[in-house]
């Protein structure tokens, strides 16, 4: 059986990471930009684990954990940001949140 | 040719530093704590700081003269500038010729001094006018024990920043800030010239670090190219002729008049404008070597002494005689230094500060009783209610024009004798010099009728007041008497009794000045009577004018019409230097504020500031407030760096 | 890991991935995300990261989205009537993407000689990835991080807790 090279893992990590990239610039609902983040790390995890498979090393996993970590307390944080503001402004929708401009 | 006899190397020793630093720490205190203290303790302090000087310099005096001939005392207080192949020191040097300088510095300054406390005592900004005084007087001790050119300058700069300072002392006149401002900017003239002296002697000195002092200057001096000498020489004196009021530098001396008069005694007779003379005194052996700047320095001399003593007959300004006359002075002094004639030069500045200031300090005592007036044609008649003014005045009086027996006589002299005889002067010179002593002899004794003698012209309110001065202000005037009577005994003519004992001292520093023939005796003997004879016609003439026949000079005057006109301008020279060097760079200067400043430099700046404001307020659109737009352009940066990493 | 399963698992992901971003309604994307995220456990597994992948379960799948759920419906947020960013944005969002993704896949061919190349052949031991060897790694090397992680959530705890609170009237 032939074994999959590790390329295609980082193409797909790539293409995962893309689409979440698109997602954050062309939503206007934050929370769903906000999700588009989380897929964002997730490719990034994929990666990760793909590099500590090749490579024979732990690190890559652990690795991997703290990012969850990280994105769970951002991803806590965040929305409790949300929160705040949708209550002062009524809105989750970005193009109405631009309050710091020149 | 003498060269600077050395006796051996120079003794060290640790305390001539204290010679300037006490009337420096003087100043500071009438600085700091002198409005506080009040005016006792600045009495006090002042005078007692340069007292303390005066004493320190005596000390030191004796201890040279305890040493063989000829020795020096130098004092490296602290390194000073180590720059490459510039090393100098703060070092002090007394030799003969500092001490005789240090002695008249600190001794005349002291009675001016101690003048001050009573003629300013009504004054409300009593501390910092001795702040000031006490200053200069630190600054020209600097000037005269710096055993270096660049510590004599600092001194050299320290004076002139001090006589701008009290010539404006009452700057609420705008005449008398101008004064000051004219002092300065002249004196600045003059400084530019002996800093390009400087420089340029420095670039010639060869390889090796330098300090500039004034032994290494001497053993290096013969090896520079003569028109290098020469050049630096006249330069040297481009800066004597700033600060020693000589032509065409002199306008300032009588603008300085303005100043309180004891200042005028103090800086603009005694000390500060001989400080050219000083320094020529002391580069004795450059000047030697080029003669041409030897004729420049003796011809300038002559002709400022006769041209400023022309003047002086015409003016009304009790002070501005005095200040032309002082003019007429430093000439001689220049015409001796000219002529080779170093000692004899030293021994007129040091007998000139005895009676010029003797002189000033009395017109002060005169202004003083007159409550202010100083316009000799409204005074007369004070003979009978000042006393002691009158007779110190009459004394220094005898002694400026050179009537026999006072100080005067035998230093002015041995400059014609010396004049006569030398190469760089001779018979010209000589009858120049002449002719400039009888007038000086006039327009003094001129001086002495219109003011002390005859009927009183002031007004009832001023006669009323007319007192003599206090305690405080004669007996410095006594003291200086005195000494304008017994102070040219130490310069006899060769073959009098003890001879020339100050050109005797002097001579390890001055050498012989120029070896001259000596002058066969009926020679001297006939100058000499002429001299005389000279002093004595003007007296006659002036006892003529002013006492027989008063009306006779305005006679005259009417008679020599645009002759008189002449002198009582001043030759219009005040009005030249106006037109020709003051109205244009006025010109330039404002062409420069109007349109060069606002136009050109604030329009770049202001220009600057505007091309940001534009350029921001385009960009500044970037920042919508809006976070997607933040993370395109990240994600537009994440792929630049990719396309470069993957292209690479 | 055959490549065959690999492509499976790769299409769903993908279609997963789209169906977050491309939704309209939020709950409809969170669920996909879900989706996505068990997809990515099973990856994991293929892997060999068996301890990631539970975590991956239980952290992100488990707890994560579910608060995105919990949030959206505490919002009470509908379907919008745009879902997507005004057309220009859009279009920029889709070049860059894509000026993105090109340079990413070209960089990854291109460094085929570079030492990213290589299988996921065998070679590892039969514990690779199991708790024990990650918990080795977390404190023994990583144990600082591990500390300063823990203050991180303490810190994230709070600021939730205050920035969420409602103000007491």
């Amino acid at each position: 059986m032939m074994t999959v090279p590790i390329n295609w893992y980082l193409m797909l990590g790539a293409v995962l990471f893309t689409i979440g990239a698109f997602g954050v610039l062309a939503r206007r609902n934050v929370i769903v930009i906000f999700m588009s983040i989380e897929l964002m790390l997730n490719a990034v995890n994929l990666v990760f684990v793909a590099f500590a498979r090749q490579l024979h090393s732990m690190d890559g996993q652990v690795a991997v954990f703290f990012v969850m970590t990280v994105a769970a307390a951002e991803a806590a944080v965040g929305l409790a940001i949300i929160i705040t503001v949708f209550r002062n402004r009524e809105t989750v929708n970005a193009d109405e949140l631009n309050l710091m401009r020149w | 040719m003498h060269h600077e006899a050395m006796a051996g190397a120079p003794t060290t020793v640790h305390f001539l530093w204290l010679i300037p630093a006490l009337p420096l720490v003087g100043a500071l205190f009438n600085l700091f704590l002198g409005r506080r203290a009040g005016r006792h303790a600045v009495g006090l302090v002042a005078p007692g700081a340069v007292g303390a000087a005066f004493l320190v310099a005596a000390y030191a005096v004796v201890q040279l003269v305890g040493l063989p001939h000829g020795a020096v005392l130098l004092d490296i207080a602290w390194p000073w500038i180590a720059a490459g192949t510039l090393q100098v020191d703060v070092a002090f040097r007394l030799d003969a010729l500092s001490a005789v300088m240090v002695l008249v510095v600190t001794g005349v300054g002291f009675l001016i001094h101690v003048y001050s406390t009573g003629y300013m005592h009504d004054e409300p900004d009593y501390a910092r006018y001795f702040t000031y005084l006490n200053l200069f007087t630190s600054a020209m001790l600097i000037l005269v024990l710096a055993d270096n050119l660049p510590l004599l300058f600092v001194g050299w700069e320290g004076v002139g920043l001090c006589s701008y300072l009290l010539i404006g002392f009452w700057y609420t006149e705008e005449a008398n800030a101008s004064a000051g401002k004219k002092a300065f900017l002249v004196n600045r003239i003059g400084d530019a010239g002996f800093l390009l002296g400087l420089f340029l002697l420095f670039w010639n000195l060869g390889p090796g670090t330098h300090s500039l002092s004034v032994s290494e200057i001497a053993q290096h001096a013969k090896a520079i190219p003569l028109p290098i000498v020469t050049a630096i020489c006249l330069l040297f004196f481009v800066g004597a002729t700033g600060k020693s009021a000589q032509l065409p530098l002199y306008v300032w001396l009588p603008d300085a008049m303005a100043g309180p008069t004891p200042v005028s005694a103090l800086i603009h007779a005694a000390t500060m404008v001989t400080a050219g003379v000083y320094m020529i005194a002391r580069l004795n052996f450059l000047f030697l070597l080029s003669p041409t700047a030897m004729t420049v320095v003796a011809t300038v001399g002559a002709l400022t002494a006769l041209f400023a003593a022309t003047i002086g007959v015409a003016q009304t300004d009790i002070k501005k005689v005095l200040a032309y006359s002082t003019v007429s002075q430093l000439g001689y002094m220049f015409l001796a230094v000219g002529v080779g004639a170093f000692s004899a030069g030293i021994f007129h500045l040091m007998t000139h500060a005895f009676f010029k200031g003797l002189l000033f300090l009395g017109s002060g005592s005169v202004i003083h009783a007159m409550s202010g007036e100083q316009d000799i044609r409204k005074m007369g008649g004070l003979r009978a209610h000042l006393p002691v003014t009158y007779t110190t005045f009459l004394i220094g009086t005898l002694a400026i024009a050179g009537i026999p027996g006072l100080a005067g006589f035998f230093s002015k002299d041995e400059i014609l004798a010396r004049t006569y005889a030398s190469p760089f002067g001779g018979p010209q010179l000589w009858a120049v010099g002449a002719i400039a002593a009888g007038l000086t002899s006039f327009y003094m004794f001129r001086l002495v009728f219109l003011t002390f003698f005859g009927e009183c012209r002031a007004d009832e309110h001023t006669r009323h007041h007319i007192h003599e001065s206090p305690k405080s202000m004669t007996v410095p005037l006594m003291v200086l008497a005195l000494l304008s009577v017994v102070g040219g005994y130490v310069g006899l003519p060769a073959h009098w009794l003890w001879g020339n004992r100050f050109e005797a001292f002097l001579e390890p520093v001055l050498g012989e000045g120029l070896h001259v023939e000596h002058l066969s005796a009926a020679t001297e003997y006939t100058l000499m009577g002429t001299s005389v004879a000279v002093a004595l016609f003007g007296l006659a003439v002036a006892y003529l004018f002013y006492v027989v026949q008063p009306g006779f000079p305005m006679l005259l005057a009417y008679k020599a019409g645009a002759l008189y006109r002449l002198i009582v301008n001043k030759y219009y020279v005040d009005e030249l230097y106006d037109a020709v060097f003051v109205r244009p760079t006025l010109a330039v200067s404002t062409w420069l504020w109007r349109t060069f400043d606002v136009e050109v430099v604030d329009g770049a700046v202001n220009g600057t500031a505007e091309a940001v404001g534009a350029s921001s307020s385009v960009w500044r659109r970037w920042q919508s407030g809006n976070v997607q737009d933040y993370a395109l352009s990240m994600l537009v940066g994440a792929v630049a760096i990719l396309g470069y990493l993957a292209l690479r | 890991m055959s490549p065959v399963v690999f492509m499976m698992m790769a299409v769903l992901l993908v279609a997963a991935a789209l169906g977050v971003v491309l939704h309209r309604s939020p709950i409809r994307s969170a669920l996909s995300l879900v989706v996505t995220m068990f997809l990515l456990a099973v990856m994991f597994l293929l892997l060999d990261a068996h301890m990631v992948a539970a975590l991956q379960v239980i952290v992100y799948a488990g707890a994560v989205v579910v608060l995105f759920l919990f949030v959206i419906m505490l919002l009470n947020l509908r379907e919008d009537a745009r879902a997507m960013a005004r057309a220009s944005k859009v279009v920029a969002a889709l070049v860059c993407g894509g000026l993105f993704l090109f340079a990413v896949l070209w960089f990854l061919v291109s460094a085929a000689g570079r030492g990213i190349d290589g299988g996921l052949e065998g070679g590892v031991p039969a514990t690779f990835g199991s708790t024990e060897l990650l918990a080795e790694r977390l404190f023994t090397q990583f144990l600082f991080a591990f500390e300063v992680t823990s203050v991180l959530l303490l810190v994230a705890i709070i600021g939730a807790v205050v920035l969420a609170k409602r103000k007491l009237a």
